[in-house]
């Protein structure tokens, strides 16, 4: 399968996550779409190594990228624990979840 | 020879002992100091004058006051015939001044008894510093030393905004003609090098100069020289000038800064010879100040007044022979103007003591009985003034005036026209002070009194100087070979061409003569007129007004000059300054304010605001970027 494909696809979940973030209001939906975005990146990861192995060092030749895609999830893991438990507290306080109610940082 | 430096030094630490001490000193130690700096400098002036008679000019140098690279301005004195004379003149009279000085300014508190002591003795130090020099520059700091020393001493009563005024007025006037003097010296120093006399003034040296250098660079130099020495257009500072104390009127107008003019310009007389544009000019705005000056001398009831314009017009008297070439002659008249010009203002000092201030001549009168010593005295330098023989004044107008005759009749038609004002306006003011009856208040009779002998004793040595001071300089006629100034002088002056017309003997009997008889008409006529003066309200109408209101020369300057000039600095300062510049700057501030207060509104606080920003942004940078090669090929390679 040409890599085309799999481009078309990141950017299209990239453009999704981009415009999901501007235009919703719900954190927890804004959350997912941050997710979206950097899976659509991880996507690409994969993609590229899979396309051009031979490009990569020994001993890890040809999986380098597929191996830091998982370094990304891990990431992700923590920050998606650290933003929950922000959401909750913000919830906690507001009794909402729409993030144009956090502009506290004004002034 | 050796001794030269301590002729200035001796008034410099006087300076420095009174200035810096005068919290502490009493009166007595100030005047010890003060009178006793002007001593020792005259002793010592005497010294070298007598060393110069026997063995000619001398310059010592003591060290480099600018030394750069291959330009050097040496820190020197020289010491030749024309500098010890003018030595002898202003440390001589500068001392009896200085005593007439600690009479006359006792009633001041100790500490500014001290303050004025120091200006004098500064004042006298900046003056021998300028006739010491022995290159321009050294002239140039004592020539800026004056002017700031009159300054300081004509706003000595610093009290009286008028006086201050005064005091600007002169340094302001001063400043004018200095500039010309500075232009001029830069002139000199861009074509031939040097300032030290005895390397400029040499034939070799000046061919290096072309005609309009010469003309240009005398014409500058007389245009500082119009400033310290009161001439027309700058005359004006020196009778406001009066404002000082009475002694420092003489010291100003006798032994220092006026006759600083006429000695710069007799020392660069080998300059000036190849001028004749220039000398013709001065010749002109000397004669031209005489009179002028004379004239309004003529109205003025202000005793010191009087003796203000008639110094102007001794002054142009001096340009006068300047200008002919009778530089001889200007010197001889700068000495016996010193005497008389000194005594006339230390007996009006006297009057003025005596009557408690005033000055008005109106309201004094028949002092004559209670101020012997100052009535006769006065009358002596009256009579050496107008120029009546055998007084000294007689012998150096006439040298002067014989001089103008040669080289143009109607320079002397002018000259002995203002000879019989000065006769008149000196007689008029002798007989309303001196003569008839007192016509001050019965307070002031009271208290009339002769002065003490501080004052009387240097108004006496003044007045034997006065009267006897004509004879160094008998002409020919009457003696040949007895002209002892012009033979002393001889050596200064040797290197002019010589003078190619002689007056025939007949001629200069003619015109003594004619002068004389006019000045003692002129005299009676004054005697007669005021000698039983009496008060007078009404106002003088016609040519009389004109005279008493100076020509409205001071109202001219001020609608001419200095209204513009104002008006103009309003213009730069509300148009210019208030609207164009703080507008500029403020109109920046403003700006930025502005534009900061509307970028604030981009910070929200909406995080998704500044997302959409941030995604924007990237679209604009992508878009920007369109053209690029590479992302166009990393597009078509997507899509191909």
């Amino acid at each position: 399968m040409p890599i085309q494909y799999y481009i078309a696809l990141a950017v299209t979940l990239f453009s999704i996550g981009v415009v999901g973030v501007l235009i919703r209001r719900n954190a927890i939906i804004v959350f997912m779409c941050i997710e979206l975005m950097l899976n659509a990146a991880n996507l690409l990861l994969v993609a590229f190594s899979k396309t051009h192995p031979a490009t990569s060092v020994a001993p890890l030749a040809g999986i380098d990228g597929q191996l830091f895609v998982f370094f990304v999830m891990v990431v992700a893991a923590a920050e998606v624990s650290v933003g929950l438990a922000i959401i909750v507290m913000l919830y906690r306080n507001t009794h909402s979840v729409d993030v144009d109610f956090l502009n506290r940082l004004k002034n | 020879m050796n001794l030269a430096y301590l002729v200035p030094l001796f008034p410099l630490v006087g300076f420095l002992i009174n200035g810096l001490f005068r919290k502490q000193l009493s009166k007595q130690a100030v005047t010890l100091v003060g009178c006793g700096a002007l001593l020792a400098s005259f002793i010592v002036s005497l010294v070298l004058f007598c060393d110069v008679k026997t063995g000619g000019a001398a310059t010592r140098a003591y060290f480099d006051f600018i030394n750069v690279a291959d330009f050097k301005i040496p820190f020197a004195f020289q010491v030749d015939q024309l500098t010890a004379l003018f030595l002898l003149i202003i440390t001589g009279v500068g001392f009896l001044i200085h005593v007439y000085s600690s009479a006359y300014m006792h009633e001041e508190t100790s500490d500014h008894f001290a303050r004025y002591f120091a200006y004098l003795n500064l004042f006298v130090f900046s003056m021998l510093l300028l006739v010491m020099g022995a290159n321009f520059l050294i002239m140039f700091i004592g020539w800026e030393g004056v002017g700031l020393c009159s300054y300081l001493l004509i706003g000595y009563w610093f009290k009286n905004n008028q006086f201050n005024y005064a005091a600007r007025k002169a340094f302001v006037m001063n400043r004018i003609g200095d500039l010309g003097f500075l232009v001029a010296l830069f002139w000199i120093l861009a074509r031939a090098g040097t300032l030290t006399y005895s390397e400029l003034f040499t034939p070799a040296m000046l061919a290096k100069f072309s005609q309009a250098d010469i003309t240009a660079i005398t014409l500058l130099l007389f245009v500082g020289a119009t400033g310290k020495s009161a001439q027309i257009p700058l005359y004006t500072w020196l009778p406001d000038a009066m404002a000082g104390p009475t002694p420092v009127s003489a010291l100003i107008h006798a032994a220092t800064m006026v006759t600083a003019g006429i000695y710069m310009i007799a020392r660069s007389h080998l300059l000036y010879s190849l001028a004749p544009f220039t000398n013709q000019i001065i010749a002109i705005i000397g004669v031209a100040t005489a009179v002028f000056a004379a004239s309004i001398a003529l109205k003025q009831n202000d005793i010191k007044k009087v003796l203000a314009y008639s110094t102007v017009s001794q002054l142009g008297y001096m340009f006068l022979g300047l200008g002919v070439g009778a530089y001889g002659g200007a010197v001889f008249h700068v000495m016996t103007h010193a005497f008389f010009k000194a005594l006339l203002f230390l007996g009006a000092g006297s009057v003025i003591h005596a009557m408690g201030g005033q000055q008005d001549s109106r309201y004094m009168g028949g002092l004559k009985k209670y101020m012997p010593v100052t009535h006769i005295t006065f009358l002596l330098a009256c009579l050496a003034i107008a120029g009546v023989p055998p007084f000294s004044g007689f012998f150096s107008k006439d040298e002067i005036l014989a001089a103008a005759y040669a080289s143009s009749p109607v320079l002397y038609y002018f000259g002995v026209l203002g000879a019989l004002f000065t006769a008149f306006y000196m007689f008029r003011i002798y007989a309303m002070t001196f003569l008839g009856d007192f016509r001050g208040t019965h307070d002031q009779e009271h208290h009339l009194h002769e002065s003490p002998k501080a004052m009387t004793i240097p108004l006496s040595i003044l007045a034997v100087l006065a009267v006897v001071a004509g004879f160094v300089g008998i002409p020919a006629l009457f003696a040949p070979h007895a002209h002892l100034l012009e033979n002393f002088l001889a050596p200064v002056f040797s290197d002019l061409p010589e003078h190619a017309e002689h007056l025939s003997h007949g001629t200069e009997w003619m015109l003594m003569g004619v002068t004389t008889i006019l000045v003692i008409v002129s005299i009676v006529w004054a005697w007669k007129k005021f000698s039983s003066y009496q008060l007078d309200a009404s106002e003088p109408s016609g040519i009389g007004k004109v005279l008493a209101n100076k020509w409205y020369v001071d109202e001219i300057y001020d609608a001419v000059i200095a209204k513009p000039l104002l008006k103009f600095s309003g213009f730069l300062k509300n148009i210019i300054d208030k609207r164009v510049i703080d507008g500029i700057v403020n109109g920046t501030g403003r700006f930025v304010q502005y534009t900061s207060r509307q970028l604030r509104l981009v910070q929200s606080g909406q995080v998704g605001g500044y997302i959409l920003m941030m995604v924007l942004s990237l679209v604009v940078l992508f878009v920007a970027f369109w053209n690029q090669a590479y992302i166009l090929r990393f597009i078509h390679w997507i899509f191909k």
